[in-house]
């Protein structure tokens, strides 16, 4: 013990002691031991003598004039203060009541006279190793608690950093509720929500492996590649790619990230839900149904990208379903006796629910009431989302910053896309991004993006891969649909799609003209406009309504392979 | 008590052996210290005050024991115990002996420091 703090050179010991032959022969006696005797006449020359010179041991005699041993004692105790300086008493008094004095007034031990240099050796050996041990464990004590306090300031500027990286994106749109404890980084949850620029929304929660910074680390790329490749258009099967790639190169093994994704379209009340590794997730519907949402993947950051699969559920919703996905804290939870609060009693929770808008009230409840404590709250990450858009005023993402600097306002640009490529790359992104660069057309990136969407999806779907558009309208023929357009992108030769895009500027605004052609048959369009109000092809119709409500002009062309929109914008 | 030695030949050599040169000082250093001691005593005798007389008595008792001089330090010890208990009346013989005592100390010093 001593090594982790050595200290050089002989010891410093104060000899308090009136009488002068005492004083010679103890101070003789010291030095031949090896330690420097510092000599003092009574008391009060001893308390000076301590504050000058700072001695490791000090002997006091008990009987000694002006000031006595017992209040030397006390007053060297005190300026000490959390440092242990040894204090013997020089006696020949053996009165038990004197001696326990001497001890209560902060002496340590007597020493006898007359003087024996041996028990004077050992008693001053002893006492210093007392000394260095005492000051090891308080050296040791405050490295231990300045690391602590090191360890806390690092986290809590961790967690600033993490905020302005992750920040609340829309978790405060009012169709959401959720509860996640502030320093939920920390346990390792982490959850995200978005908005597209199509209007939708993406949510991701997720539990990484481990606590502290070591979870929260892992925490920052994801939060950057879910943000940044949200707020560009990318889908949900994109931006989890990203995701798991990023975590499989970065995380070490055996750390990874169970986690839910979740795309909630509220245009065509549709949910794609991806889990990894998190609990069920439940879709509750109005008449108290519901759907489980198992999680069918291996968490994020355990596979490589060629065996990594982004199949998501897709799942038909109502206006005003609700979806529940939690962390494993809604299981673990646990009470004063260590039980779990378990499947069965989340289960029950459910099912006492008559609202789907009261499930998240009913479960945080049941989960409050059952613990009652606020640590079993603090590992649990949970949320609700009721399908129902929600305010536009809300529609920009925060985070999304805008560029002020003077971009291009007067270009063309053509790109076309073919074959396998068309199965395996979402060309929205890009074409958004381009457009972005006009200044001040990302504050209508929503639209832009609504209407490169509608064209793209319309030129794939239906010019070239001929999907019905009718089979949505079942559930049994929503699955069918997706499964067919699996099939036939596969097998898709011998086509392309070819945007056109231009842009001028107009004094407050500008134009942007959209030319999408498909290598398609094309379709009866006058037939589709005149019926678009037809409810039997809403999403067919519903497409073509949104092209017309948001563009200024909506041409088809040819057999109907080519669509022409002209969007004009402005600043105010 | 009063057949005690004058002095303690063994704790003597291992004085001279500890205090090596300063042997000497040392001896001077008592034989000085002692006559003030003596006259504290006589001091605090004449002014009736026991509280002094037994701590002068308590400190002269210290030193005479440590530099070899049991026979006064017990002299020493039994003033410092009359001094305590108030009994100034006793304090007079006992000072008495432990002049008495005190000059053949110093006799026996000084024939061992200039023999």
């Amino acid at each position: 013990m001593e090594d982790a703090f050595p200290e050089p050179g002989p010891l410093r010991i104060l000899i308090a002691e009136d009488s002068d032959t005492d004083r010679l022969i103890l101070s003789k006696l010291i030095e031949r031991q090896g330690h420097q005797p510092i000599g003092a006449a009574d008391g009060d020359e001893a308390v000076a003598l301590f504050c000058k010179h700072n001695p490791h041991i000090v002997l006091l005699d008990l009987v000694m004039p002006r000031m006595d041993g017992m209040e030397a004692a006390r007053q060297i105790k005190m300026l000490a203060g959390e440092s242990l300086v040894p204090v013997i008493f020089l006696t020949s008094m053996s009165d038990p009541d004197t001696l326990a004095q001497c001890l209560e007034s902060g002496g340590d031990d007597f020493l006898s006279k007359p003087y024996n240099r041996v028990i004077l050796e050992a008693k001053i050996n002893a006492f210093n190793r007392m000394r260095l041990m005492h000051r090891t464990l308080s050296q040791q004590r405050d490295l231990i608690r300045s690391r602590n306090r090191m360890l806390l300031q690092e986290q809590e500027v961790a967690k600033r950093v993490f905020d302005n990286v992750a920040h609340t994106g829309c978790l405060n749109a009012d169709n959401l509720r959720y509860h996640a404890s502030p320093l939920s980084i920390f346990n390792g949850d982490v959850l995200f929500a978005c908005r597209r620029p199509s209007g939708g929304m993406h949510i991701f929660v997720g539990d990484f492996t481990g606590h502290g910074l070591p979870a929260a680390i892992g925490a920052m790329p994801v939060a950057e590649i879910f943000y940044g490749m949200t707020s560009k258009g990318f889908s949900c099967e994109d931006v989890l790619r990203e995701i798991n790639q990023k975590l499989k190169r970065i995380l070490p093994t055996g750390m990874f990230c169970c986690a839910a994704f979740i795309q909630a379209d509220f245009h065509t009340s549709q949910l794609r839900v991806w889990n990894g590794g998190l609990p069920d997730g439940y879709l509750i519907r109005g008449d108290g149904s519901r759907d489980i949402l198992p999680s069918r993947h291996l968490p994020l950051g355990v596979l490589s990208p060629e065996r990594f699969s982004v199949d998501a559920d897709v799942i038909p919703t109502e206006p005003g379903n609700v979806l529940l996905v939690a962390t494993d804290g809604i299981l673990e939870a646990e009470n004063a006796h260590g039980e779990m609060f378990g499947e069965e009693r989340l289960l029950a929770t459910l099912d006492s629910v008559q609202e789907p808008a009261a499930v998240f009230d009913a479960v945080m409840g049941a989960i409050r009431q059952f613990s009652w404590d606020q640590g079993a709250q603090d590992d649990l990450t949970v949320f609700a989302l009721e399908m129902n858009e929600s305010d536009k005023a809300a529609e920009m993402s925060a985070g999304l910053t805008l560029s002020a600097a003077a971009g291009a306002t007067q270009w063309v640009c053509d790109y076309e896309l073919s074959d396998q490529t068309l199965g395996q790359f979402n060309p929205l992104p890009l074409l958004l991004h381009i457009c972005m660069e006009v200044p001040g057309l990302r504050l209508r990136s929503g639209e832009v993006y609504t209407l490169l969407s509608e064209l793209y999806t319309n030129a794939l779907e239906h010019g070239i891969l001929k999907l019905p558009s009718e089979w949505k309208d079942s559930p049994e023929g929503f699955g069918r649909y997706y499964a067919e357009r699996e099939r036939r992108l596969a097998r898709i030769q011998g086509h392309s799609i070819r945007f056109t895009l231009r842009h001028s500027p107009t004094h407050d605004g500008g134009r942007l003209f959209i030319e999408c052609r498909d290598s398609g048959e094309g379709f009866d369009y006058q037939s589709v406009l005149q019926h678009h109000h037809d409810r039997q092809c809403r999403y067919a119709g519903r497409g073509l309504i949104l092209l017309q409500q948001l563009s200024h002009s909506l041409a088809f062309h040819g057999a109907g392979n080519r669509v022409e929109v002209v969007y004009d914008w402005n600043l105010t | 008590m009063t057949d005690r030695l004058h002095l303690d030949e063994e704790a003597l050599a291992e004085l001279k052996e500890v205090m090596e040169d300063e042997f000497g000082i040392l001896i001077e250093t008592y034989l000085s210290d002692s006559a003030d001691r003596i006259s504290a005593l006589q001091q605090a005798l004449d002014a009736g005050n026991d509280e002094s007389f037994a701590k002068s008595a308590h400190s002269f008792k210290g030193s005479s024991v440590n530099i070899g001089a049991p026979q006064l330090g017990a002299l020493c010890l039994e003033a410092e115990l009359a001094g305590r208990a108030g009994r100034l009346d006793e304090a007079g013989v006992m000072l008495e002996r432990i002049v008495l005592e005190f000059q053949t100390v110093r006799a026996l010093f000084q024939q061992l420091l200039n023999p």
